[in-house]
């Protein structure tokens, strides 16, 4: 019992800051799950190579950076523009390799209908080579960030600080999927994406581009997950192991929110955060990491579709 | 004998909004050969699907009993569970294990009812190499039976529309039924091979005391076999009868004309 | 302009040059962050040696290289060409039928032909400490060869019989080591009944355990989708690993566990301790290789192998006759846990110490590599397979070519996964069933098992 009220006790104290923490990880566990889903949306199987798209997205923006602001302080319009430059670079980059990915590892099995344990392990090949590549090439250590802004506190929420990199979260966060929402709802591209979800023969016959819409799929996911992984890596730095353990919670968050499902996958993300950021009261340092897990074996076994329920296509 | 062998009482499957069964009662004596005819999405395959546990009704029940007079309701079992009580299927698109050759297709179905027994199949004990050629046994004999003997080692995927559907039959039966579900088996055959299946039905229900339930399209087939047969028209049973009385009740002729499927009227005329 | 990039050969050509410009960044030196063109620069620009003779730039080698290797493969290719022209010419038909009975006769002899094969790799594998004396080889092939053979035969069962993904196959793999640890007391954990056992005894306590754990995570996870379960098993490999390298009081955490005692038995007057020496530690382990061998076989060719092709197959199907898909999946799974167990003790009381970095995700993902590079589902193409590629990383182990750096395993094997996939994802050396069955679905005449979603009795939930 005293167990238990000393560690609410540690949470009540601490309940605010771990809040906009939880909530601050929330937003890049989403952006990362919507990738996941899109592609479940599509191709129904699980991108293992999604980690390495949020890997090399913070990747790019570390090298962008470091020539942007090198040992330089930037001011407030400076600070402005590197940053919407390094999420430009992270997504593009993150869209980039995306694409790749589709072309490599899944167009070629797509093309002979090949079996989707195929698609997993050819998935999974590609992550390994991708990850293991850019830990060759640029070192297998850590390589921390040169952030655009100094890390003030801006505001406070009953007494807990809330930082500038909050901030930037939030804000990037917040377009980035609330443009994504608007997009595959009403765009063009968006109604192509969920007719191939619900139907691809059928999307086909109507005239929907399967390839083009599967690659753009990707891209999509892609650049959501790159900006992801510069978000992820601006206070822990970039390293070619990055991806594993955040996109192993993205999923686990997507699978929360109910896969295939765009709104749900924000959902996931956002609970998944908190929770995990709250529970650092009861659980230690080290184990973080499992709480995730422990969602994600919990969902799978009471709900498997998720709180809102799968919708593989049904519509955004 | 004359005990039910399926006893459906009221059963109603829906899905999200589509009702594919509605208030369905029926019922099959033992050893009967009977008939299930209707329409395309009259709920025939929704109806087997039910039977076999593979869908789960929201309403009603149904009963299954077998010959040493235990009943047990299917509803909310497993397909494996119903399969183990007695009762095997074939499916409309059949489905064979097309890379396996017919042999050990049917094979499957001889030892499936066994217990795991990995040790066993490990070490291959005594009692693993004798459950093995009784299997073998069993399997060469309902091959002999169905009539595919000299096609024992064919890949199943290459076979006829024909063998393939007598390849399902021996399967189901390689599991000891005692009431055999055959969905459209005629259906893709040519009028010869319909002969024989026709004469395979019977054989298998003479022979092996196994009840037959039929979904047939092919009027002829389904008249000239069936003791008696249900009508279903959008999830519900529209008539029940012997072959005769079904030929004259006007509902039945109604519904037929109604959808683009006139078998049972030209069959009247 | 778009004809002229969408002509084929051209279309050829630029993926030849692009892969041939992969191979030689992946191939040269590391780079580094603070540099990060120096890896691509010097991948071209670095100087190597040309078979001796001279020592140009090193993208001048792998150019001359690729025109040779382009070279003999023209020319072979032209000489089958010529020799099948050939025999065109001397009657078409005729050759035909005499073909197609060569073709059946070749099926009925595959059998013992393949027997004969493992007679001669039998006797070449018991003469091969004579052959090659140098302990630090012996080592090697035990550790790096025997037991991954070990592993890939237990993985086989998952993957290749039934046609499950465990990503956290390492896991079974670690319980099974220390558990060994344990049971010998050689773990910060008092042993079970305070009593340190015989090495032995881990053998039995691992496979319970390592089973054990299989089970529970198969039987939550095992009804839900394929791709499913590798993600959990991902996870719980993670964890597995998280736990071992951070609980200081039970497992040792990073440090690793104390000594684990050799393997040794004493029954009566008969003793053996296996001592520092890789031999007998060889011998031993080239025993339970064959044991594997043996049993795999028969489980394969059995009821229970039978009804893993069925739901492999057409699940559907395969429960309508009874087949409980759930229980045989658990019961996969279970045996490869139960595998990877094994081999953990046969591991633990070779190397004498085990530390969690031996038991990271990667270490599956190697295993995988020998499974699928050999053909998923078959023993035969699984031990062959994992020799060449095994014996291979041992090779690259025990004397590194200035190409390769060690750190760069996962990178190589990751692509190797890529390229099996695209171009023989039935493995080198297939078995035909498994072949038979691809060609099946690829050709959409067979339903894909894993794409058949669910079991089609939960459908309703989604609605
Ligand atoms: N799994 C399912 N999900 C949704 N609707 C289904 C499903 N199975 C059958 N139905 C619906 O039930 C109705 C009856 O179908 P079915 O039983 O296949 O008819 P029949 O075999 O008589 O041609 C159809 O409207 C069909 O769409
Ligand atoms: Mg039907």
């Amino acid at each position: 019992m005293s167990y238990f009220s000393s560690h609410f006790a540690t949470l009540g104290h601490e309940f605010w800051g771990l809040l906009v923490g939880g909530i601050a990880n929330g937003f890049i566990y989403a952006m990362v799950a919507i990738g996941y889903t899109m592609v479940y949306g599509v191709l129904r199987l699980i991108n293992f190579a999604h980690s390495e798209v949020f890997m090399t997205g913070a990747f790019a923006s570390f090298f962008l950076l470091k020539f942007l602001v090198g040992n330089s302080t930037p001011n407030a319009f400076e600070s402005v523009v590197y940053l919407i430059a390094a999420v430009l670079i992270g997504g593009i980059v993150g869209a980039l390799v995306a694409l790749l990915l589709e072309r490599v590892a899944y167009r070629p099995l797509r093309r002979r209908s090949a079996p989707k344990l195929a698609y997993l392990i050819s998935a999974i090949g590609a992550s390994y080579f991708l990850y293991n590549f850019v830990g060759k090439e640029f070192g297998r250590i850590n390589l921390s960030i040169d952030a655009p802004y100094t890390n003030n506190t801006v505001f406070t929420i009953f007494g807990a600080p809330v930082q500038t990199y909050y901030i930037v979260i939030f804000f990037v966060g917040v377009t980035m999927l609330v443009t994504l929402d608007r997009l595959v709802a009403t765009s063009k591209l968006g109604h192509g994406i969920r007719a191939v979800a619900q139907d691809a023969e059928t999307a086909s016959l109507m005239g929907v581009n399967i390839d083009r819409t599967i690659a753009l799929t990707f891209m999509l996911g892609g650049f959501l997950g790159g900006v992801a992984g510069f978000l992820y890596s601006i206070p822990v730095g970039a390293v070619y192991g990055m991806g594993f353990t955040p996109a192993l919670k993205a999923f686990s968050a997507a699978v929360l929110g109910g896969i295939g499902n765009l709104r749900g996958a924000v959902l996931g993300g956002l609970i998944l955060g908190v929770v995990e950021s709250l529970s650092v009261a009861f659980v230690s340092g080290a184990y973080i990491d499992v709480v995730a897990f422990g969602v994600l074996v919990l969902v799978l076994l009471v709900r498997p579709t998720g709180i809102l329920g799968e919708r593989l296509g049904r519509s955004a | 004998m004359g005990s039910l062998i399926f006893d459906v009482q009221d059963v109603t499957l829906r899905f999200g909004g589509v009702v594919s069964l509605n208030n369905v009662t029926l019922h099959q004596n033992r050893g009967e050969i009977l008939a299930i005819i209707g329409p395309n999405g009259a709920g025939k395959t929704s109806l087997f699907n039910s039977l076999t546990g593979v869908y789960a009704p929201q309403e009603g029940t149904i009963l299954f009993t077998n010959s040493q007079d235990k009943s047990i309701s299917v509803i909310g079992k497993k397909p494996f569970r119903v399969s183990n009580a007695g009762v095997a299927r074939t499916f409309q698109a059949s489905r064979m294990f097309s890379a396996m050759t017919t042999f050990e297709n049917v094979k499957i179905g001889a030892e499936s009812h066994r217990g795991l027994g990995v040790v066993g199949a490990m070490l291959k004990g005594p009692a693993t190499r004798r459950d093995d050629r009784n299997s073998d046994q069993a399997t060469k004999e309902l091959l002999e039976f169905v009539g595919l003997t000299s096609q024992a080692n064919t890949i199943a995927a290459s076979l006829s529309y024909g063998a393939r559907r007598r390849l399902e039959i021996a399967r189901g039966l390689a599991t000891k039924p005692e009431v055999l579900l055959l969905d459209e088996p005629a259906a893709g055959t040519n009028p010869a091979e319909k002969i024989e299946l026709a004469q395979l039905i019977r054989r298998v229900r003479d022979e092996m005391g196994v009840s037959i339930l039929l979904i047939e399209h092919d009027m002829k087939l389904v008249m000239s076999l069936a003791e008696r047969l249900y009508v279903l028209n959008f999830g519900s049973v529209i008539a029940s009868g012997t072959p005769d009385e079904i030929r004259a009740n006007p509902v039945v002729i109604e519904a037929y004309l109604g959808s683009a499927d006139a078998g049972v009227a030209e069959e009247t005329k | 302009m778009k004809n002229f990039f969408g002509n084929p050969r051209l279309q050829r050509y630029g993926r030849t040059l692009l892969i041939l410009l992969l191979i030689i960044v992946m191939t040269g030196p590391e780079g580094n962050g603070s540099q990060p063109t120096s890896g691509f620069t010097g991948s071209f620009g670095n100087h190597m040696s040309f078979f001796g003779f001279f020592y140009p730039q090193r993208w001048v080698v792998f150019v001359l290289l690729a025109g040779i290797i382009y070279g003999v493969i023209s020319s072979v290719k032209l000489t089958v060409h010529w020799w099948r022209n050939r025999a065109i010419f001397r009657g078409d038909t005729y050759q035909r039928i005499s073909r197609t009975v060569v073709a059946t006769k070749r099926r009925s002899r595959l059998k013992s032909t393949r027997l004969g094969f493992y007679a001669l790799g039998l006797a070449f594998a018991l003469y091969f400490p004579h052959l090659v004396t140098d302990q630090s080889w012996q080592t090697l092939v035990v550790q790096d060869v025997l037991v991954y053979l070990l592993l890939a035969l237990g993985l086989n069962v998952v993957t290749g019989f039934a046609g499950l993904l465990d990503l956290g196959y390492v896991a079974f793999y670690a319980i099974g080591a220390y558990t060994t640890a344990w049971v010998t007391g050689s773990l910060p954990t008092p042993p079970p009944f305070g009593v340190h056992w015989n090495t032995f005894v881990a053998i039995p306590v691992a496979i319970v355990f390592a089973m054990l754990c299989g089970v529970l995570l198969g039987i939550p996870t095992l009804r839900l989708r394929g791709d499913y379960l590798a993600i959990v098993t991902l996870g719980f490999g993670e964890i597995v690993y998280l736990f071992i390298n951070n609980s200081y009081g039970i497992t040792g955490g990073s440090t690793g566990t104390n000594q684990i005692p050799f393997l040794s038995f004493h029954l009566g007057p008969i003793k053996y301790l296996w001592g520092l020496i890789p031999e007998p530690y060889y011998y031993l382990t080239l025993a339970f290789v064959v044991i594997f061998l043996i049993v795999f076989s028969s489980l394969e060719h059995s009821r229970v192998g039978r009804s893993w092709v069925a739901i492999r197959e057409d699940e559907v199907a395969a429960e309508s006759l009874g087949i409980h898909p759930l229980k045989y999946k658990v019961m996969a799974f279970a045996i490869g846990a139960a595998s990877a167990g094994f081999a953990g003790v046969v591991t633990a009381s070779q190397t004498l110490f085990v530390t969690p970095p031996t038991f990271t995700i990667s270490f599956s993902i190697n295993i995988l590599v020998l499974v699928i590079f050999g053909g998923m589902g078959s023993i035969f193409g699984v031990v062959l397979g994992g020799l060449v590629v095994q014996g291979f990383v041992a090779y690259l182990t025990h004397s590194p070519p200035s190409v390769y750096n060690a750190a760069d395993l996962y990178m190589y094997l990751g692509a190797l996964l890529v390229v099996m996939m695209i171009y023989r994802p039935a493995g080198l050396f297939p078995s035909r069933r498994r072949l038979r069955e691809l060609h099946l679905i690829e050709g959409g005449v067979a339903p894909d098992t894993l794409q058949v979603e669910i079991g089609a009795h939960r459908v309703q939930e989604d609605v």
